[in-house]
């Protein structure tokens, strides 16, 4: 068991705790999520990993990020180019999907800066905390490894347990597959699946999620938050950007139309293509 | 020099040769050799499958595979589809030869109700029957693929299992030709799994056995090794006990036991077809 980072501690009658993953690059959704979380009276804002990838204009991201008070973790793609690496490591099968993902892969490395990487190389890959009583652990892709999907029709509750007893948690958070899901165990332990909020979940949609963790008289429940940005501009950008159509696409529709070999049977059944 | 010992990590996924060796057909290349008559691996009952399957739980098991044999043989296939998928994510190895319409109604039902995913792999070795059959055997294209149509009727699309018997499916071409077959036969988000010949069983006959250069050392070897070959995070389990990996069950030196709880160890990459897996980046799950 890899050792953990030191714990931070969230105490009270009433906290609320902020958690997203996956900007993606979409620095127009990480305004609103910033903006939303602060109305909702977030306490702390924590986001799981992957700045880049996929949208416009990387720095943008990043420099929001740095200037925030968010508590920010390295995904894979953090670490890729953080440390200048020659690919994102999402663990794509498929060599189209690849082709994708290396197009945005050079993008994002070529338009982020020196001091950025070292930032990103720098950041945390997991972290403990308690809230209240409950030990919660967020790390990026699962607790075993940064690029693991966790998914929630191949996420067994066998599987959580084996992994809240392995790392003594009662809660792990967990982002990377930019599709949302909540699984708890009869005993109340769980896993949260964040989502993304840099491009929309498979499902038609053009918002995209977050998750908050109420603590409120010692127990912990979490509410998925839809945003609404301004996806129009950001897809005009990415255009702008000659990013792929392909990626342009699904800022338009909500729906995937790349990296869909991944997908297990039922999710990719959700969507489109 | 003595074989690499490959850790085991974690019990990610178990096998089960539900039907043990038991097959419709007799493929000239399976790697196992079997058959309609073939009993070297008895059937499971449905209560060994079970307890295998509660073993695997208590030790945080992530998905379960059904294959044979053919798993459609099995008297009881349904049963101990639910016993699976009441678990986690199952997927199921199939020639789909026996797929009714009836069982495909089954499956797509099971698939819609169950928490978690239902995969079927059905395997072919050729897109035409010229190309197929002469491995598979007489009519075997056209049982399949019909079967394959009747799953997309159901609401299912399976996976396309493809022995690479033609190395050069493999190519960027290949694919794009397993691809297109799939649509053609209605299949709209259609998956490949590519599967090396393995030189051993029938296919020992077919192909030629491996030669002394099939050998691997430890310096083969990096960290990743366990997390990407089948046998770091999973295990096989037939009526005759525990098993490394679903392609060494005729090797009595890779039974590892009974039960599960004493399976999870280390073991010596000291067979020919491990290096066949190492070769070419190869394991058995989806
Ligand atoms: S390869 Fe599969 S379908 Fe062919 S004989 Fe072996 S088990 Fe049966
Ligand atoms: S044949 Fe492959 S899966 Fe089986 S023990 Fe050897 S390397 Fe592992
Ligand atoms: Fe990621």
């Amino acid at each position: 068991m890899p050792e953990l980072s030191a714990a931070e501690f969230w105490v009270g009658p009433r906290v609320t705790l902020a958690l997203f993953g996956g900007v993606y690059n979409n620095y127009l959704a990480l305004d609103v999520l910033l903006r939303d979380t602060y109305r909702r009276g977030a306490a702390g804002v924590y986001f799981l990993g992957d700045v880049g990838g996929f949208g416009p204009h990387p720095a943008r991201s990043v420099e929001r990020l740095r200037e925030s008070a968010v508590r920010c973790m390295a995904g894979n793609y953090d670490v890729s180019v953080g440390n200048a690496l020659a690919d994102c490591g999402c663990g794509y099968t498929d060599p189209r999907d690849n082709h994708y993902a290396q197009i945005s892969y050079d993008y994002t490395l070529d338009g982020t800066t020196e001091e950025h990487r070292r930032w990103l190389a720098a950041l945390p890959t997991r972290i403990t905390m308690m809230v209240g009583k409950h030990r919660v652990l967020l790390v990026h892709g699962s607790p075993r490894r940064i690029n693991e999907f966790l998914w929630e029709s191949t996420t067994p509750a066998a599987y959580i347990h084996h992994l809240c007893e392995l790392y003594q948690v009662d809660l792990i958070v967990n982002t990377h597959t930019g599709i949302a899901f909540e699984r708890r165990l009869a005993d109340g332990r769980g896993l949260i699946n964040v989502g993304a909020i840099g491009r929309p979940a498979n499902n038609g949609r053009l918002t995209v999620e977050y998750v908050l963790l109420h603590l409120e008289d010692g127990q912990l429940h979490s509410e998925r938050v839809a945003l609404e940005y301004d996806h129009a501009r950001l897809a005009a950008e990415m255009e702008g950007e000659g990013l792929p159509p392909e990626f342009v696409a699904t800022i338009r529709t909500g729906w995937w139309t790349t990296c869909l070999e991944i997908l297990p049977t039922r999710e990719r059944r959700q969507g489109r293509f | 020099m003595a074989a690499p010992l490959l850790p085991f990590l974690h019990l990610d996924s178990l096998w089960l040769q539900v039907t043990g060796s038991r097959c419709n057909i007799a493929c000239r290349h399976c790697f196992i050799s079997c058959g309609p008559k073939v009993d070297r691996h008895a059937m499971m009952t449905r209560a060994q499958v079970q307890v295998a399957i509660s073993d695997a739980e208590r030790l945080g098991c992530r998905a379960y595979y059904y294959t044979g044999g053919e798993p459609f043989l099995h008297p009881e296939i349904l049963d101990l589809i639910d016993d699976g998928l009441a678990s986690g994510p199952l997927h199921i190895l199939t020639n789909g030869m026996l797929i009714t319409r009836e069982i495909a109604a089954e499956l797509a039902h099971r698939s819609a109700a169950a928490d978690y995913s239902l995969d079927l792999r059905v395997s072919l070795d050729g897109l035409s029957a010229a190309a197929n059959d002469p491995i598979r055997g007489e009519g075997v294209f056209e049982a399949t693929t019909t079967g394959i149509r009747r799953l997309v009727e159901a609401g299912i699309e399976p996976s396309l299992a493809l022995t690479l018997v033609d190395p050069a499916g493999a190519s960027p071409e290949g694919r794009t030709a397993m691809l297109g077959f799939l649509r053609a036969l209605g299949v709209e988000r259609p998956r490949l799994k590519l599967i090396p010949p393995f030189r051993i069983g029938r296919e020992a006959a077919r192909s030629g056995r491996y030669g002394p250069e099939a050998r691997l050392a430890a310096e083969d070897l990096d960290d990743e090794a366990p997390w990407q070959l089948g046998c770091g995070t999973s295990r096989m389990v037939t009526a005759n006990g525990v098993y490394t990996c679903p392609i060494l069950i005729d090797y009595p030196s890779a039974r590892l036991g009974d039960g599960l709880a004493k399976a999870l160890v280390p073991i010596p990459l000291a067979y020919r077809a491990c290096f066949t897996c190492w070769e070419e980046g190869f394991s058995c799950r989806s």
